[in-house]
């Protein structure tokens, strides 16, 4: 557990999106799969995710619809919309330059300043 | 179109509320759901799973917090959550609840009272079109009296005004058939109406074109509630002809329901042009000019642009014009200008406003600081219950939210209840008519603007002292609190509470000692001596001319009225005196009189200005005014007598130096008359009971008749029965003459009526501000004795005495109510020098008033902390200790 990063601000939305662009998913999918595609390597308390979910859905990005799941139960599930679709492309790419500009300027010895 | 969508948003959430919910719970039960499923297949028990399941997931509750937020539209919901709380919490507390509610009630009310009296007299006055720049004008001693002559002058010479009208008191007899009774009228000038811009409500208004000289516009206009009163709204009024005194005057129209003259206190019954007055008032003042009363007052709507200060300047240059014009007649006064409305009463009805708003004021800040006291005590014992909420999550914002809701409520209550009582109030006020068979009234219209002013007042104050305890539950560490109780932390040294109740006794002990000087200054005036008995004496006014008496027959008429008083049984003396006797009314005339050797009879050379008063032989014995030398008139003092006049000691001293060197002496009137002292009689007041003396000079009625004139009957019979008796002889005498009979002692109360509203206000407000002290140091005392209770409880099972725990207790309580009250003396007794000009004889250095508010406050404290001395007194240390 110790070794699991905090998540920065406003990044869980973007993981979110990420998340549901694989296809339509539960809540708790949504969970599974972020801890899947991050490599466990992020810390995020499972009650957490829903108010993320329900204001994505408010903001248009995302939509829900009530459906059945692999354990058959009944569950929520959420998939990206047009909007959202494109919100994740701008977000990826904005989240991708600040990352590289970040780990430019960590990564720069004092001689080279 | 944002903003609606996003209202629209918030109210459909707010609706689907319900539906909502159910949803969010079911996603919320299926994700649990679904960890326990992987948990169950890793190996665990289901129910052990679904357990770890929960823990796992965290705060629910606070995630769906959240989860609501996210969607919006909460704003409304937890308000309603908050108020449903709320409401909870102050029905659970309901003594914090009333008194805050009262006390806020009370303030909002007493302030909104006070407001609305300042709205009638000061703030807009008169309905009529632009009121602002409607002005009167004044000379000298704050009256607008001028003669008509002068008026005409000003009216035509000035350059300042767009036109200027003027008016006069007329009293007379109105007879719609066979029905003649008195009704108050104001003579106008023909441009009256136009000058107001009043159009009539029937018929129509007479204008500057219907003058045509003397008596030559017999018109009446009839004001809507004379109207509506004697003749009961007949639309066909108009061109009826109607008797005033005797004279036919046709009634041409009827005003606006909303207009009542141009003068805040004297609503007309009708309107006659000024031009006619001399049928009504017996004398003709148009052509005289020396009649400083021919007018009562001028004004007229400044020309656009023209500066008040500039119009002053332009009525004292016409003044000056005047003055060197005609010396004889004119003596110019420095003019000033007034709005129209209240005339000489302006600075003294402004003074008494603001005097009622400081004091309401200080009921509002007494209240306050009440109010913050009780929201810290109630936050205080409510510590452990935040503490509580905040350690199961809950945000500061949100506890803060929900202590300002209640705040809010308590506002809102107490404002409604304030405006409530306040317009019942004001209505009352609206229809009091102080002095009977005066038509004196104010009209109050209670309206938004109140109802706005109280709400803010109350939404203000409530806010403002709901956050007292603000930092209080910010500080708060909820682990401290919830460990040690609330108890933990009652410090010894002065808290902001301590202050405000310091502050607040102040207030009060200020508003109960002006209310004890106010009240000794009124019973004084009631008891001092003013020149004549009004006990056991009646007036009799009665105005001959209302019963068309021409002025030859008026003085024989006179005699007979008083011999038919005479043989009244009962009755021991009876007296006439003409116009007004002193004190009735505030009325009195005064005339220029000058040294017997001057010869040069100007304004400049006037050596004093005495009262005026007409009397019949027998008079001063009627009034039982005191001869100090000479002789009294006799019936013998007529038109054939050499003039001869009765002086106040004022009057010889000033004229002749003393009374015995007056006896003999000569002075000489405005027409040249020389006129011989033959008595001096003992000082009095004539106007009202704050004046300075003033001289006075009494004349034998049958040298100057007049058909206006008031009879004094000393009797010490029952005024009832005396009066059925009067009635009758009168009757007998001439049925159609309108008599008015009152006890002359009733007739001060015009006089009195200003130091009675000041202290009246002033007991009601000095009541408020013993309330609130009162529920201010009982909150304290109670709240200081139930947190010290175990302490107590403790120091009496070690064997502390009664005394020794009542000072624990109390001490600081006692302490701080004689800290306030002396300060609140000190003040008090400077704040009186105020009162010393309504009020007369209003003085602080008093052994009575100062003993008295030393015993109302002593009275206050004993009452406020009687229930807590008796809780402190009755602690029993074995329950309480085992109580926590």
């Amino acid at each position: 557990m110790t070794d699991q990063a905090q998540l920065l601000p406003g990044t869980l939305d973007l993981l979110i999106l990420r998340a549901v662009s694989l296809g339509p998913l539960h809540g708790y999918g949504i969970l599974l799969r972020i801890g899947q595609i991050s490599g466990n390597a992020l810390l995020i308390e499972q009650g957490a995710l829903y108010p993320g979910l329900f204001r994505l859905v408010r903001q248009g990005l995302l939509k829900a619809s009530w459906g059945t799941s692999e354990n058959n139960r009944r569950a929520k599930f959420y998939e990206l919309t047009a909007v959202g679709r494109r919100r994740l492309r701008e977000e990826t790419d904005s989240w991708n330059r600040l990352a590289a500009a970040i780990a430019s300027a960590l990564s720069q010895q004092p001689e080279e300043v | 179109m944002k903003v609606l969508d996003s209202l629209r948003f918030r109210i459909t959430t707010l609706f689907q509320r319900s539906q909502i919910n159910a949803e969010m719970e079911e996603e919320l039960r299926s994700h649990i759901q679904h960890r326990a499923d992987d948990l169950e297949r890793s190996g665990l028990g289901r129910a052990e799973a679904e357990r770890r399941a929960r823990i796992e997931f965290g705060g629910r509750e606070k995630y769906k917090e959240e989860c609501h937020e996210a969607l919006g539209g909460r704003f409304i919901e937890i308000l309603l959550q908050d108020v449903r709380f709320a409401l909870r919490v102050l029905r659970k507390s309901p003594g914090f609840t009333i008194a805050a509610v009262l006390t806020l009630a009370l303030a909002v009310g007493a302030n909104a009272v006070v407001f609305g009296v300042m709205d009638a007299l000061i703030l807009r006055p008169l309905h009529v079109p632009q009121a602002e720049s409607l002005y009167g004008t004044e000379y000298g001693d704050y009256s607008g009296f001028q003669s008509y002559p002068n008026y005409i002058d000003l009216r035509d010479r000035n350059r300042s005004f767009d036109d200027l009208a003027a008016f006069n008191f007329v009293f007379a007899g109105l007879d719609r058939g066979n029905d003649p009774s008195v009704a108050t009228g104001y003579a106008t000038s023909g441009n009256y109406f136009d000058v107001l811009k009043i159009q009539p409500y029937l018929g129509r208004v007479f204008h500057g074109s219907d003058e045509h000289g003397r008596n030559s516009a017999p018109y009446i206009v009839l004001s809507y509630a004379y109207w509506h009163s004697r003749f009961q709204d007949d639309h066909g009024v108009v061109g009826r002809v109607v008797q005033l005194d005797k004279h036919p005057f046709t009634v041409i129209g009827v005003a606006p329901p909303d207009f009542r003259g141009s003068l805040v206190f004297v609503s007309p019954d009708f309107f006659i042009p000024i031009v006619n007055q001399e049928q009504v008032a017996g004398d003709n003042i148009l052509n005289a000019r020396g009649n400083t009363h021919g007018v009562f007052e001028a004004f007229g709507h400044l020309k656009p642009g023209v500066t008040p200060a500039q119009a002053i300047a332009d009525v004292n240059a016409v003044g000056a014009y005047l003055e060197k014009t005609y010396p004889k007649e004119v003596s110019h006064k420095p003019s000033s200008l007034a709005r129209e409305g209240l005339t000489s009463f302006g600075r003294a009805v402004g003074a008494f406003v603001a005097g009622l708003m400081l004091l309401a004021g200080l009921i509002l800040l007494a209240a306050c600081t009440n109010l913050g006291g009780l929201f810290a005590a109630h936050a205080a014992d409510r510590s452990r219950e935040v503490a509580l909420r905040l350690a199961l999550g809950s945000t500061r914002t949100r506890i803060l939210r929900q202590l300002l809701t209640e705040a809010m409520l308590i506002s809102l209550a107490g404002g409604a209840l304030g405006v409530l009582g306040s317009v019942a109030l004001l209505r009352r006020l609206s229809v009091w008519q102080p002095f009977p068979g005066a038509p004196i009234h104010v009209q109050l219209n209670p309206d938004a603007r109140i109802y706005g002013v109280a709400l803010v007042l109350a939404l203000v104050s409530g806010f403002l002292f709901g956050i007292v305890p603000v930092r209080q539950v910010l500080r708060a560490n909820p682990y401290e609190i919830v460990k040690a109780g609330s108890n933990s932390r009652f410090g010894r040294r002065m808290t902001v509470r301590d202050v405000l109740l310091v502050v607040q006794i102040a207030i009060c002990a200020v508003l109960v000692t002006s209310s004890m000087v106010a009240v000794r200054g009124l019973v004084r005036s009631l008891n001092s001596s003013v020149g004549f008995e009004p006990r056991n004496a009646m007036l009799v006014s009665a105005n001959l001319a209302m019963a068309g008496y021409s002025a030859d027959r008026v003085p024989a008429m006179q005699k007979r009225m008083i011999d038919a008083m005479e043989t009244v049984p009962g009755v021991e003396r009876v007296g006439l005196v003409n116009n007004y006797p002193p004190l009735v009314y505030s009325a009195g005339s005064r005339v220029n009189v000058f040294k017997d050797e001057t010869r040069d009879l100007r304004q400049a050379n006037v050596a004093a200005m005495p009262y005026r008063y007409d009397i019949s032989p027998e008079y001063f014995n009627a009034a039982s005014t005191t001869l100090l030398a000479g002789r009294d008139f006799s019936w013998d003092d007529d038109k054939n007598a050499p003039a001869a006049a009765v002086v106040n000691r004022e009057f010889a001293g000033k004229m002749f130096g003393s009374v015995t060197n007056a006896i003999g002496r000569y002075y000489r009137m405005q027409d040249g008359t020389r006129v011989q002292v033959v008595g001096v009689v003992e000082d009095g007041k004539y106007l009202s009971l704050t004046e300075d003396q003033q001289p006075a000079m009494f004349l034998p009625f049958l040298q100057s008749p007049s058909s206006a004139a008031y009879l004094v009957v000393r009797s010490h019979r029952n005024p009832q029965e005396l009066v059925v008796d009067m009635r009758s002889k009168l009757r007998a005498l001439d049925a159609g003459l309108p008599v008015g009979i009152d006890t002359w002692h009733t007739m001060l109360d015009v006089v009195l009526f200003p130091s009675r509203v000041a202290t009246v206000s002033l007991g009601v407000l000095g009541m408020m501000g013993a309330m609130l002290a009162i529920t201010g140091i009982f909150g304290m005392a109670a709240y200081s004795v139930s947190k010290r209770l175990r302490e107590l409880g403790i120091r009496v099972a070690l064997g502390a005495q009664r005394t020794e725990v009542l000072q624990t207790a109390l001490g600081r309580a006692v302490k701080l109510l004689t800290f306030g009250s002396a300060a609140g003396l000190l003040l008090g007794i400077l704040a009186t020098r105020v009162l010393a000009f309504i009020v007369y004889q209003a003085t602080p250095r008093d052994p009575l008033v100062l003993a008295g508010v030393v015993l109302a406050m002593l009275l206050l404290g004993l009452l406020a902390t009687w229930i807590p001395a008796q809780r402190a007194l009755s602690v029993d240390p074995l329950i309480l200790l085992r109580e926590e």
